[in-house]
Formats: structure tokens, sequence, C-alpha cells
């Protein structure tokens, strides 16, 4: 199975339209993908569905770059 | 043209939402038939509904509680696949005065006519969002835009509707989720029945129409806001009043 980086970031290339190395650890996503507060909703849902997790409102908030979601579902997992 | 389309009717057990289920299962939608505490009504509507040879079920949830939504959506999503068209119907009144209103009685309208037309809007739209298609239809009332004196609950849960209408079409446009409401006026149920001869009088004197609305009136806008040909219209709140309210 892929390292959770990689199908984070092939969902984030797919749903956001992006350039793979753009997908960074450090990028951000509204600031260097261009997306939207509801791309960021529509990523964390696709992101459950992929790790099969919840992520609660509070945690999803507090994701802001690529970083940030990586970290939150090595967290849990 | 609905065929095959699944749709959830909150307060379908009777009344408008009874009809509007009916409505939809004519166009060969699958229905779920949301009650709060009417089971064997809702049971009879299923019924009549899979009459019309499309899947239908009666499912138990109480709109203003959040767990028992999201189960609700979960097993109608589970049991048709997919979920095509939300409508919001489910709505309670306990009319007063302003100045004789229990704090309760207001909590009670608001809970289950707004806070519930919110929360079933959040659980399916998830669904939606994937679909990258969706259609919510709220009953909002005509009273809502009006104003009606003993109904200060009702009338603040209703006019929020519209507002939320509004809001959640913003939001949701992009993702091709469409999100308009119905304003009925009298519309001819049980609570129009309960009406005496100067009360009836008193208000056709208002409606241009010079009549009562059906359950029909109401359905067939519903239907037509879900459909394929009302795919530009979105935020709206549409009057179904006999011209009551311009």
């Amino acid at each position: 199975m892929a390292d959770v980086f990689d199908r984070v970031k092939e969902i984030i290339v797919d749903r956001l339209d992006v350039e793979e190395e753009k997908v960074t650890l450090e990028a951000s996503f509204k600031d260097d993908l261009d997306a939207d507060s509801l791309d960021v909703v529509e990523l964390v849902m696709e992101l459950e569905d992929e790790f099969d997790m919840e992520i609660a409102d509070e945690e999803a908030e507090k994701i802001n770059t690529v970083g940030d979601a990586v970290n939150y579902i090595n967290s849990v997992s | 043209m609905l065929k095959g389309k699944s749709v959830l009717v909150t307060g379908a057990s009777r009344g408008i939402g009874r009809t509007i289920a009916i409505e939809f299962a004519k166009q060969g939608a699958n229905v779920a038939v949301n009650y709060a505490g009417s089971e064997a009504k809702a049971k009879e509507v299923a019924e009549e509904l899979k009459s019309y040879g499309v899947q239908a079920f009666p499912i138990q949830a109480n709109v203003s509680h959040e767990d028992s939504v999201k189960a609700m959506v979960k097993e109608v999503i589970g049991a048709f696949g997919s979920l095509d068209i939300l409508v919001n119907n489910a709505g309670v009144t306990r009319d007063n005065l302003l100045m004789r209103m229990k704090e309760e009685e207001f909590d009670d309208v608001i809970n289950t006519n707004l806070k519930g037309v919110f929360l079933c809007t959040k659980a399916v739209t998830r669904q939606m969002m994937k679909q990258r298609a969706g259609r919510i239809v709220n009953v909002a009332s005509i009273v809502g835009v009006s104003g009606n004196p003993g109904q200060a609950n009702y009338v603040a849960a209703k006019a929020g509707v519209i507002g939320l209408t509004k809001t959640t079409a913003k939001e949701l446009a992009s993702r091709n989720i469409l999100v308009n409401a119905v304003a009925p006026g009298f519309i001819s149920t049980d609570m129009t029945e309960a009406l005496n001869e100067e009360q009836k009088e008193a208000m056709l004197s208002v409606i241009p129409l010079d009549r009562f609305g059906e359950p029909e009136d109401v359905a067939k806008v519903v239907r037509f806001l879900a459909s394929d040909d009302a795919s530009y219209i979105t935020g709206q709140t549409i009057h179904i009043d006999g011209g009551m309210v311009m």
C-alpha cells in the first residue's frame, strides 16, 4: 500500500486539478493549491472515505496544509 | 422524467408531505416516507406509493435531532444507492399570541421547522456533493413572507427557512446542488377544515383567485423544482397562494 502522503497527493491532484509537483507537505490548500473553503470540506470528505475514518469538524478546521492532513491521518491510524 | 430518482420527503405521513410523496411516485421516483410519530399512516403512504411501481418505505426520524437525521439519511442512501432529491416538509404549529407564547412553544416550532431543515440539508449534502447533483426543496410558508398574528414562532421559522434556502443555494451552486423553497398560502388540509365559515370567508376575501389551494397545487411545483426543467432556478421562493402575497 502506498504511503499516506502519496495517497493524499493523488486525491488532491485529482480533485483540485493541480500539478503533482505543487503538492508538497508545506503547500496550503487555499493559498498554494487554489482551493476554496468548500473544496477543502470536500477533500476532507474524500480523505475520510479513502482512509476509512471520521474526521471531526473541529479537527477538519485545523487542516490548512497538505502536511496537516498527512499528520492528522498518521496520528490516528 | 423523475424515473428512478431517489427522494426523501420529511413529514410525509399526511397533508402536503403525503401528496408530494405521491406526486414523485407517479413520476416513477423511489420515495422514502419520513415520519416522526405516525407510523401506521406512513406505512399506508408507502404502500400507496408502491402501487405506482416504485420502491418506497416508511422511515422514522425526529428531524430536530442530528443523530436521528444522520441515521435516516444513511439508511435511505443504503436502500436506494443514491439520494437525488430532499424535500424538507416536516413542520408543526404551536399557535399563540406573542404575549402568551411560552418559550417551549417557540423552541418546539423552531427546532422542527427551522433546525430540522438545517440538519436534513447538512446530512444529505455529502452525498449530493459526491454525486455532483442534487435538488433540495424546502416547504416554507407564505406567512414567512407576510407575517401572521398568533404565529410568531411559525413565521420566524418559515422566514428562517427562506433565508437558509438562499444561503444553501449560494454555497452549493458550484456543486450543481439546487435549493429552492415553496411558500404555500391557504391549502385545504385538516388545518383549514377546522375553520368556521366566517373565518373562511375572511381568508378568501384576500385571495385574488378566490379559492383555497389544494395539496396537489403545492406538490406539482415541488415536482417541477426537482425536475430537469428547473435546472436554471436556485435560491428562489415560489409563492403558491392564489396571488395573496405579491
